[in-house]
């Protein structure tokens, strides 16, 4: 059974009408499934406005699902009371593109680790404050500077305080929505490096969003490619980058930078007439599905 | 501006603390064979129409001042910040009702709205606090409203709710602190407008009652007496003048600080 499925989600934005406009409707995720087993690393890739962080969203209900079904360990996410939700989001985490913004600076590092701890009332304080310092080893940061505010880290740190954050209540399944996007290159490699150990470290799940395709590449066993709200091609990854089915997928791996500046290379542009935006997902070979 | 309005505010606070002991006098005692004397060095404000000592009425109406500005802006804060969070946190139907009757009291100049209240509960400082809290609260809830409606879709807040966080807590932790800088500035402000809030409504005999001293209160025993004994009114008058204008400094100066936009060009707050 996988532990996270995914079918049929929706997520409709709508805006009202108003005194000289009309109405308007955005389909930012349109009919969206995907499942993602235990302990893989499952990429979620397209360009800005894909509504791949709205999808990853819509599974931890930040954002509520227009319609479809969400099953976490076969249970049904979208079903679950207020209460039965909270409870579960101790087993289901996020980690946030924007370092900056994802930490409250009015808070320090060590209280910014703690809340998650606070909020489901695990342990006494004194072991509160144990973990949370090992948390923070955890991440590869120094303890010493647990009472530090987020503007006295730089990027990379912070992205490792909302990482502690995240694995605080020990989840087994973690959204990691551009996580290391808004980083310098060189910090980049080590907090990927650092996902990768943690994962093994700790059996962790993760979806993996993002816009960088040698990242996911390089880490995802799956990979989904997103295109105006839509999957349109699915598979393991390393048959989606050798033989990719969609006009749109082969586009965005064309534009992938090569290293060597006299590499011949072809970019290929999207020609919007060659995509059927009606066809749906059909299995070209084992566990390989593109929309054409 | 800052600095200034920080030196008026202190001088007026730390007046109204010590005020009985900067004057032997009482500010109830009469001295009839004296009323309406000007100026001395016994008396250096003068006397009012009863023969009492302005100084030492205008020290204790500072204390009346005060307590009507931190009752009226620390109750209106409290009441406009969380409303005005609601409304801006929950959206809907909460944020429709909360907001209508932000809209429907802003509609009404608030003095009037003010006079009326205290015209119908009857004149008392209770009842002034209540009419002038009144049409106080609004502008921290629209002021918090729109802070809170950008605070919401912070990453920080998103991330609050992804660990399980109980909405109470969201606001109380992670939403009401991003809005707290901009309250502080409209209560320093606020506090400004509370004051002549009373002494206007003193002034119309609709507050403070006598013989309890208050500026408002003296403004009107002086009207009579504005060509023949100037002092009863100039001395009250300029007490409000100055702590008005120091609050307002003081709220301006507060303002630019916290505002980051504008941190390089008054470095010399």
């Amino acid at each position: 059974m996988p532990l996270v499925e995914v079918s049929h989600l929706v997520k409709h934005f709508t805006r009202d009408a108003g005194l000289f406009r009309a109405g308007t409707r955005v389909a930012a995720v349109n009919d969206v499934s995907f499942s993602i087993d235990e302990g893989e690393t499952f990429g979620l890739v397209g360009e800005s406005g894909s509504g791949k962080t709205t999808t990853g969203r819509c599974l931890l209900r930040l954002v509520e699902p227009s319609s479809g079904t969400v099953t976490f360990r076969g249970e049904d996410v979208l079903g679950f009371s207020n209460k039965r939700m909270r409870e579960a989001r101790r087993d289901m985490q996020i980690v946030f593109q924007d370092p900056y913004s994802s930490l409250n600076p009015r808070m320090r590092a060590r209280d910014i680790v703690e809340e998650p701890l606070i909020i489901h009332k695990l342990g006494a304080r004194a072991e509160r404050e144990a973990r949370v310092a090992e948390l923070f080893g955890l991440v590869g940061l120094n303890p010493a500077h647990l009472d530090r505010y987020p503007h006295q880290f730089s990027g990379g740190q912070r992205q490792r305080i909302g990482l502690a954050r995240a694995l605080a209540l020990n989840p087994s399944f973690m959204i990691l929505d551009e996580p290391v996007s808004a980083l310098d290159v060189s910090v980049q490699a080590q907090v990927v490096n650092l996902l990768m150990d943690l994962q093994a470290q700790l059996h962790l799940t993760y979806l993996f969003i993002a816009h960088d395709l040698r990242l996911v590449e390089h880490i995802c066993s799956r990979t989904a490619v997103m295109f105006l709200g839509k999957i349109v091609e699915m598979g393991p990854t390393a048959a989606l980058f050798a033989a990719p089915q969609h006009p749109y997928t082969r586009a965005l791996l064309s534009a992938i930078p090569v290293a060597d500046p006299d590499a011949p290379r072809q970019r290929v542009v999207l020609d919007p007439t060659s995509v059927n935006r009606d066809a749906g997902l059909r299995e070209i070979s084992a566990g390989h599905w593109a929309a054409v | 501006m800052l600095r200034a309005g920080a030196v008026i505010v202190v001088f007026a606070v730390v007046a109204a603390l010590v005020g009985p002991l900067l004057t032997p006098f009482d500010p109830a005692a009469q001295d009839l064979a004296l009323r309406l004397a000007g100026p001395s060095v016994a008396h250096p404000f003068g006397l009012d129409e009863l023969g009492r000592d302005i100084l030492a009425r205008v020290l204790a109406g500072a204390r009346i001042s005060f307590l009507v500005g931190l009752t009226v802006v620390s109750v209106s804060a409290s009441l406009g910040t969380l409303l005005g969070a609601m409304a801006g946190y929950f959206g809907g139907a909460i944020d429709d009702l909360i907001s209508r009757i932000v809209d429907v009291l802003m509609a009404f100049p608030g003095l009037l709205l003010a006079i009326a209240l205290v015209a119908v509960l009857g004149p008392s400082l209770g009842n002034v606090l209540f009419a002038l809290t009144i049409i106080g609260w609004v502008g921290y809830a629209r002021l918090v409203r729109g802070q809170v409606l950008r605070a919401r879709e912070f990453e920080y807040v998103q991330a609050a709710r992804a660990m399980g966080a109980h909405t109470w807590r969201i606001l109380w932790r992670h939403v009401i602190p991003t809005a707290m800088p901009a309250v502080v500035v409209q209560a320093t402000l606020g506090m400004a407008g509370a004051i002549i809030g009373e002494a206007a409504l003193s002034f119309l005999g609709l507050g403070v009652q006598p013989p309890t001293p208050s500026w408002g209160t003296m403004l009107n025993g002086g009207r009579a007496h504005l060509l023949d004994a100037p002092h009863l009114t100039i001395f009250p008058g300029v007490a409000i003048a100055l702590l008005v204008l120091g609050l307002n400094f003081l709220g301006d100066g507060l303002r630019d600080a916290t505002d980051p936009k504008s941190k390089s060009s008054n470095s010399r707050v």
